[in-house]
């Protein structure tokens, strides 16, 4: 009797059991497994799916110039983003387990996570812009850059004449022979624009030469209309406060000046000789550009920056998860024998972490390996090209323009065989695990 | 209590009063430290924030942190702007279409399978459950050009054919995770029931489902998430019932013109997520955790 509702039962579980799994088995079979072996499949034919290619996929794979960039870069992504923000992760998670508010912290770097990737991508856009006025970073950058070399009074200024010798470091100086009379020696600026004049500046005077003085005027050397470069013009105003050095032949230093409202400079008493008028490069100097980080050369690293700050929330949260559950015992008990912070955190804490941190950084090896929304949102569309990564060029390949079918399906299949072996990782452990239970 | 005393200060680095103090210090250090580091983390999301809260005409002039020194720039005109786009709106609200079933689904089946791998024996169970943890990382790349083809044969287009592929590639995690919750409830509870004759459902729906409710909310939470701020998925499936996401998306190319609507796009988009994390938080952090320590 007993043995016979043990039996019925079990007939009743075997159905339940079915009940139970089958569907989330049809699903995952037919949008799962049935698809990706599929797309093995696929990736032996042509661009349609109708003729057998053979491996002539996987050999274009490797030759055009686009996914040659994103086998690059996802390389790029491999090496860097997992060591990076494991080791980030880890740091953090030390130094959060000696303060009170540790909650409120891993709140804040996890918060990045809650919200769409591609969001954070344009989110760093602003961080990024390759404007010091419009973009953070380079804003920042701007704030000692400007102490140490600050915009000129004229910045941008070019030399009217080609009598002007451009010095290396950007300074100009003019030969002046000086006679019996004195000389004249103009400097015409092009390229000033009116917001640099000041305010009291007025028109440029005509200077005559005068007995053993050396003068002329600096000069904005542009006027609306017709213009004679070199030429001091109605209309073209006194450049004041510019510091003029006359430098004699040998290369000592004679004097300075300063240029007055309408331009105009004097050294007295010069002797007879030649001479050499020069003016600072600081006064033409340039405002500090700015990096291009979304530019061809930088867009990957500063992604995997993003990458950062998206994901060390995660490494966080989850390695001070272990750190948490690891026996305090032990480690006060090195401590008790004398072991410094260090020699408890490199020969105590680190090794028991070993499994916790090995999870983090294939977590994170699997996340740069499959990166594609972030790609979209930080690269500008100029650039995604350059910032291109194995994911990306899949969808690129199979759904936009034309769409290759049989190219997409070997791309996918390349991403799949990398990520094969995390795959075998994960079966072993999940073995040893359930061996253990 | 002095080997007490000896332990504590040894712990802060040192000995003696020097050591104290050395510890106390450092102490000082890592939290100015962390402080700035937490700061550093939210600058970004400070920044768009306040630029959706700036006219576009001044984005081409100086960036965001200017509005500080000039408060009365601040303007709803980005937002009022957005709220007046039709097809934005449009996208959100598709995004809750796509997100709400995308959750349930395979929350629910996940569910159901953890429950009969974790307790009903059948055979090839095992291998079966093996299977699943083998498609915990297999990318949904290698899914998307014969799904998209499956999806068309049924005629199963839209947000109906996003339910599907992602209901099917949360499904591992889901599973995975539902099935190792459950296996750690204790083995008295099942017997138990089933010596009081309780059916298998009766078992699961009593039981079962009540008692792994932590590990539902965290992987509600954890797939709506995902669903919410998906990409890819929608890009290939969606078609025109696009989500907030392939919106954005689609209006990138207009970015260098300014980022006017993006800005407070961006920010909607992330309003219920981010809600979402600070009121689960607790849940949220569970599913990360069980989806990678044990």
């Amino acid at each position: 009797m007993a043995t016979r509702t043990e039996a019925k039962r079990r007939q009743g579980s075997r159905l339940y059991a079915a009940v139970f799994v089958l569907p989330a088995l049809v699903i995952l079979g037919a949008f799962v497994l049935y698809p990706a072996l599929k797309t093995i499949y696929d990736s032996f034919f042509g661009r349609f799916g109708e003729e057998f290619v053979g491996l002539d996929n996987y050999r274009q794979m490797f030759e055009f110039d686009r996914m040659r960039k994103a086998i690059f870069n996802s390389f790029l992504w491999t090496a860097i983003f997992p060591v990076l923000v494991t080791t980030v992760g880890l740091v953090l998670a030390v130094l959060a387990d000696k303060i009170k508010w540790k909650t409120a912290f891993k709140l804040v770097l996890f918060l990045p996570i809650a919200i769409a990737v591609m969001s954070s991508g344009i989110i760093w856009r602003l961080v990024y812009d390759a404007s010091p006025d419009l973009g953070l970073l380079n804003a920042a950058i701007n704030v000692p850059a400007s102490i140490v070399s600050p915009e000129g009074d004229y910045a941008g200024a070019v030399a009217s004449l080609d009598t002007v010798i451009i010095g290396d470091d950007g300074s100009l100086s003019q030969p002046v022979e000086v006679g019996p009379e004195g000389a004249v020696s103009n400097i015409g600026l092009l390229r000033v624009p009116v917001e640099d004049i000041s305010q009291s500046s007025v028109q440029a005077v005509i200077l005559a030469p005068k007995q053993g003085t050396i003068t002329g005027v600096v000069w904005r050397d542009t006027r609306p209309g017709a213009d004679e470069k070199g030429v001091v013009e109605p209309e073209e105003v006194g450049l004041p406060g510019i510091t003029v050095k006359l430098v004699s032949a040998d290369g000592s230093p004679v004097g300075s000046a300063t240029t007055g409202n309408d331009g105009s400079y004097e050294f007295e008493d010069v002797a007879p000789g030649t001479y050499q008028l020069e003016v600072n490069a600081s006064v033409l100097q340039e405002a500090w550009g700015g990096v291009t980080w979304l530019g061809p050369s930088l867009v990957t690293p500063a992604a995997i920056i993003v990458g950062l700050w998206i994901w060390a929330g995660f490494a966080l949260v989850v390695i001070g998860a272990g750190l948490a559950s690891l026996d305090r015992a032990v480690l006060e008990a090195a401590r008790v024998d004398g072991a410094t912070e260090w020699q408890v955190f490199r020969r105590v804490t680190l090794p028991l972490l070993g499994p916790v941190l090995g999870v983090v950084f294939v977590t994170l090896t699997i996340n740069a390996l499959k990166m594609f929304d972030l790609i979209v949102g930080i690269a500008p569309g100029s650039v995604q090209d350059d910032a291109n990564v194995i994911a990306l060029e899949m969808w690129r390949t199979a759904f936009t323009g034309l769409g290759d079918r049989g190219l997409g399906s070997a791309i996918a299949v390349f991403l799949f065989v990398l990520i094969l072996p995390i795959m075998a990782l994960n079966l072993r452990r999940f073995r040893i695990e359930e061996g253990r239970r | 209590m002095t080997a007490t005393t000896a332990r504590a200060e040894s712990a802060s680095g040192g000995s003696g009063g020097g050591g104290r103090v050395q510890g106390w210090l450092r102490k000082r250090v890592v939290q100015i430290v962390l402080a700035v580091i937490a700061l550093f983390w939210l600058v970004p999301g400070i920044g768009l924030f306040v630029t959706s809260l700036r006219p576009v005409e001044s984005f081409g002039d100086n960036g965001w942190w200017s509005a500080f020194t000039h408060p009365a720039e601040f303007t709803l005109q980005n937002y009022s702007e957005f709220l007046g786009d039709a097809q934005l709106l449009r996208s959100v609200w598709n995004t809750v279409l796509i997100a709400v079933p995308a959750t349930i689904f395979p929350v629910f089946l996940a569910a159901m399978a953890g429950y009969a791998l974790a307790w009903i024996p059948f055979r090839g169970r095992d291998t079966l459950f093996l299977i699943v943890v083998a498609m915990l990382v297999v990318p949904l790349q290698m899914a998307l050009i014969p799904a998209f083809q499956i999806f068309n044969f049924l005629s199963l287009t839209g947000i109906p054919a996003v339910w599907v592929f992602h209901t099917a590639f949360g499904l591992p995690f889901a599973v995975f995770l539902m099935r190792n919750y459950y296996a750690g409830l204790p083995d008295s509870l099942m017997e138990a029931a089933r010596i009081d004759g309780a059916s298998e459902w009766t078992i699961f729906s009593k039981i079962v489902l009540p008692l792994g409710w932590p590990a539902l909310a965290s992987l509600a939470i954890f797939q709506f998430t995902w669903t919410w701020n998906d990409l890819l998925v929608a890009l290939v499936f969606a078609g025109n019932s696009r989500p907030f996401t392939v919106e954005i998306q689609n209006r990138l190319g207009e970015f260098s013109s300014g980022i006017g609507i993006i800005a407070p796009g961006v920010f909607i988009g992330a309003i219920l997520p981010v809600a979402i994390f600070f009121a689960f938080q607790r849940y949220f952090e569970a599913g990360l955790l069980g989806g990678s320590v044990k």
